[in-house]
């Protein structure tokens, strides 16, 4: 009795952690696990080792000291005697900037041109698939090279512009395009304009509860309100009343030609110009593509019983095509921001102050700590990175299909 | 009926066809359907046309006023103003005199037969793998192409890539002769390990004595003189070739039920995928000495064909776990009741069908990776881009861009493209549900 007793449950042998399925999966993560960490082990010592042998140490104390170098667009207080801390600081504000621009421009773009692209008029469509093709095929490197060459090379002199009949105009009257650098309105804030600005503030919230207060009347009633236009006077009228009731205090300050460049207006780096309009144009053509497969995901059926309904047009695109169009192309959508704004490093190309340029450029050469600077540069790229995706994120589960 | 039949007023024999009206026949129609069927419709044409119109009345005259013999951009100017009386054309004798720098960088005029030998090959070697058509035995050529690939760019004696090969062979034995003896593990063990050593130890001495005694070889090009057209395609096809099965690797891991397997891919993959590839380009150019031993130190070509290959595999994992999760759990569960263990399933069912999805994905990672190869111009390789700067910075060639741009943006494209094209041909081919 005894022997079938200890057949049928036969004792713990090591072969087991190889052949026996219950314990193979942990002896393999074991495994794993070992070899993971002592590679990672070695990298360290080497670097440990590495370090000691070129005198060198590992200390991030080089942020607290004087950078000594000067970063054009800020859009915070800096001079040369702050710190590389604050220079960092610039550098990320700065990569973040032409990519929040960016990411506008090319959502425009990209919607523009993927409804163009499928479109019934044949010149039109053939026209954006030359541009979706274009931007898509050619490295985007070369197209910011090609912007900037373009801003600096084919752009009028700021001299052209002097004189009583100047050869150059400035364009639509306010805006300098010039070969050194563009000049755009400033906006001069007089008295009284914090009240305008919170005038705004308080409508932008006003649309905010009127499209709730709308929707859920509609959900009780039934009755369906001209949304977008009470929406669109709520967003234009007061703002427009007050500012007219105060006396215009908010006025343009427009470029003046000098001795050598202009006077007055906001300077606009070239550099930024071309960066901008290069990533937004190659980025709008993914999006363009994935805006493409979104609607053509939305079975033609959908149209169809839609206008079985009676649904109109307009109302059929926004409440039948778009919301399932918008599961299809928000994950994409997410990417390419990310990968906008990892382009964005591509500044090295035209010498743009962004990240890559202070904490990874300047800093890096001037206080010879490559190994914390490249760390916390992909440091903050990463978190960057992790943070667009985790808000979008957020988005895409409020837009998804909500199953069971 | 007789009476019908003789009724004036009944036809008695059928009138001859008539012609659709102009406006719904022909051209007419075409263009009133697609172009003029609405006032956006006509609005959009006429934007259209007139877009067309300006990028064509510039471009035109720039591509054919162009000058296409001079030695430099002021007589290309002089030239043309003789010419044309004016000097907006296009400068194509740029073009014509370092082309082969933008194509083959710094390397000898006299050994070019070389790289293009190797680019010829390699369209012999990518055959069988890009068209069933081809005869099953040139898999063999695709397998030794990588190393006549590296003999024929960088020349030097044979023997240190057949020794390199050898490794391979060495593996591929081990695992046949142990699998009989002592057990698969120990096999697949052996099959790592044997190599690694063969590799560490064996092969420089055996590969310097086999120099000595039987000198074949061809004259040595130093990497320094790599660099254009060369030095992406070199890059890119490298990492393409690399980074594939390190993806579907990662993939697999992140799909996997063990938890540290799957934890360790998961960091791996959103590190890589969180960060420029051009900070990653700086880490192979500035810290991948830090990590590393002293003694081992890599080409840069080669530091920065790692770094760009765990790049473009964190995504390649990416879009093959997309596939991955595409399919129906049934299938997974159809592979586990059919017995077969985890490789046997992955190999048999689930890949080709993950695979056969995540094609698009696929080759869009391939093409991305080939655009990002320009990236290396900033960690000091020459690249196309490297050589336009290059190019412009001598006196000669001072402050030509366009010609530049338009020839490296053609080569891109082509090559861009046709991989687009030859995806869409493979998810047509590979079509096996009706519609």
């Amino acid at each position: 009795m005894s022997t079938t007793y200890d057949a049928s449950e036969p004792s713990f042998r090591l072969s087991m952690l190889i052949y026996d399925t219950r314990y193979r999966s942990l002896t393999i993560q074991v495994v794993a696990f070992i070899l993971f960490m002592s590679g990672i082990a070695w990298l360290i010592s080497n670097a440990y080792f590495n370090l000691q042998d070129l005198g060198k140490d590992f200390d991030f104390g080089f942020l607290g000291s004087r950078a000594g170098y000067d970063i054009s667009p800020r859009l915070i207080e800096y001079s040369n005697d702050s710190t590389h801390f604050r220079a960092t600081l610039i550098g990320l504000l700065n990569t973040l900037l032409v990519a929040f621009l960016g990411c506008i421009l090319a959502t425009i773009v990209g919607v523009i041109a993927g409804v163009l692209r499928l479109s019934n008029n044949w010149i039109t469509a053939r026209l954006m698939t030359i541009y979706v093709e274009a931007f898509r095929n050619i490295p985007v490197l070369l197209w910011i090279l090609l912007f900037f060459a373009f801003f600096t090379e084919s752009l009028p002199h700021p001299r052209t512009f002097k004189g009583e009949d100047p050869e150059s105009t400035l364009f639509l009257g306010s805006i300098a395009f010039t070969r050194q650098d563009a000049w755009i309105p400033a906006p001069i804030m007089g008295t009284g304009s914090n009240i305008i600005l919170i005038i705004f503030a308080l409508s932008l919230f006003a649309i905010w509860f009127f499209g709730r207060w709308a929707k859920r009347r509609q959900e009780a009633t039934g009755d369906i309100l001209p949304t977008f236009w009470i929406k669109l006077a709520i967003f234009v009228l007061p703002t427009l009343a007050m500012y007219l009731v105060l006396g215009r205090p908010i006025t343009l300050e427009y470029p003046e030609i000098s001795r050598f460049s202009f006077d007055g207006g906001i300077r606009v780096k070239n550099a930024m110009l071309a960066l901008w309009l290069a990533l937004s144009l190659y980025t709008g053509a993914f999006i363009a593509e994935a805006v493409r497969a979104g609607i053509l995901a939305v079975s033609s059926g959908q149209t169809e019983a839609s206008f079985a309904l009676g649904l109109r047009p307009n109302r059929t695109m926004s409440l039948v095509i778009l919301p399932q169009a918008l599961r299809v192309i928000i994950p994409p959508l997410i990417s390419q921001y990310l990968n906008l704004t990892k382009n964005s490093s591509l500044a090295i190309a035209v010498g743009y102050m962004d990240l890559r340029a202070t904490l990874g450029g300047i800093t890096l050469n001037q206080t010879g700590r490559e190994l914390e600077c490249m760390l916390l540069m992909m440091l903050i790229y990463l978190i960057v990175s992790l943070i667009i995706s985790g808000a979008m994120n957020v988005y895409n589960s409020s837009v998804k299909l909500k199953e069971r | 009926m007789t009476s019908s039949q003789h009724a004036s007023y009944v036809r008695t024999e059928m009138l001859p066809e008539s012609p659709p009206p102009l406006t719904e026949s022909g051209i007419v129609k075409w263009v009133k359907e697609n172009l003029f069927s609405g006032w956006i419709n006509s609005l959009l044409t006429v934007v259209s046309l007139y877009v067309i119109y300006v990028c064509l009345s510039h471009i035109i005259p720039w591509v054919f006023q162009s000058v296409w013999n001079a030695g430099s951009l002021t007589e290309c100017r002089e030239i043309a103003q003789e010419a044309y009386g004016h000097t907006h054309g296009a400068c194509w004798a740029v073009i014509k005199e370092r082309w082969h720098q933008l194509l083959f960088g710094f390397y000898p005029q006299d050994l070019y037969w070389r790289p293009i030998l190797a680019f010829l090959l390699m369209f012999v070697a990518l055959a069988p793998i890009l068209f069933d058509r081809v005869p099953r035995k040139l898999l063999f050529f695709t397998a030794i192409y990588p190393f006549l690939m590296i003999w024929l760019c960088w020349g030097g004696s044979i023997w240190g890539p057949v020794c390199a090969a050898l490794g391979f062979v060495i593996g591929y034995f081990t695992l046949i002769t142990l699998e009989k003896v002592a057990g698969s593990l120990i096999a697949i063990i052996g099959m790592f390990v044997v190599p690694v050593m063969w590799w560490l130890y064996l092969s420089g001495p055996v590969s310097e004595m086999l120099t000595s005694t039987l000198p074949i070889g061809l004259q040595a090009v130093g990497s320094k003189d790599i660099g254009g057209f060369m030095l992406s395609f070199i890059i890119g096809l490298s990492g393409i070739a690399l980074s594939f099965p390190i993806g579907l690797l990662l993939a697999l891991g992140r799909q996997s039920n063990l938890f540290i397997v799957k934890s360790i891919c998961v960091g791996f993959i959103e590190f890589i995928r969180g960060v420029p590839l051009i900070t990653l380009l700086f880490v192979a150019s500035l810290l991948l000495g830090y990590f590393l031993p002293k003694e081992v130190t890599f080409d840069l070509i080669v530091r920065v064909i790692i770094l760009v290959t765990l790049f473009a595999a964190a995504y390649m994992a990416e879009v093959i776990r997309g596939g991955l999760a595409a399919l129906p759990r049934g299938q997974y569960e159809a592979a586990d009741a059919l017995g077969l263990d985890y490789w046997k399933s992955m190999r048999l069912i689930i890949l080709p069908q993950a695979l056969k999805i995540s094609i698009p994905g696929i080759v869009s990672t391939f093409i991305g990776l080939f655009k990002d190869t320009v990236l290396v111009v900033f960690v000091g390789l020459q690249d196309p881009i490297g050589f336009s700067n290059l190019i412009r910075a001598a006196t000669e060639w001072n402050g030509i861009y366009w010609e530049l741009f338009v020839f490296i943006g053609a080569c891109f494209f082509v090559c861009c493209f046709s991989m687009s094209r030859y995806s869409m041909y493979l998810e047509r081919k590979l079509q096996t549900d009706h519609r």
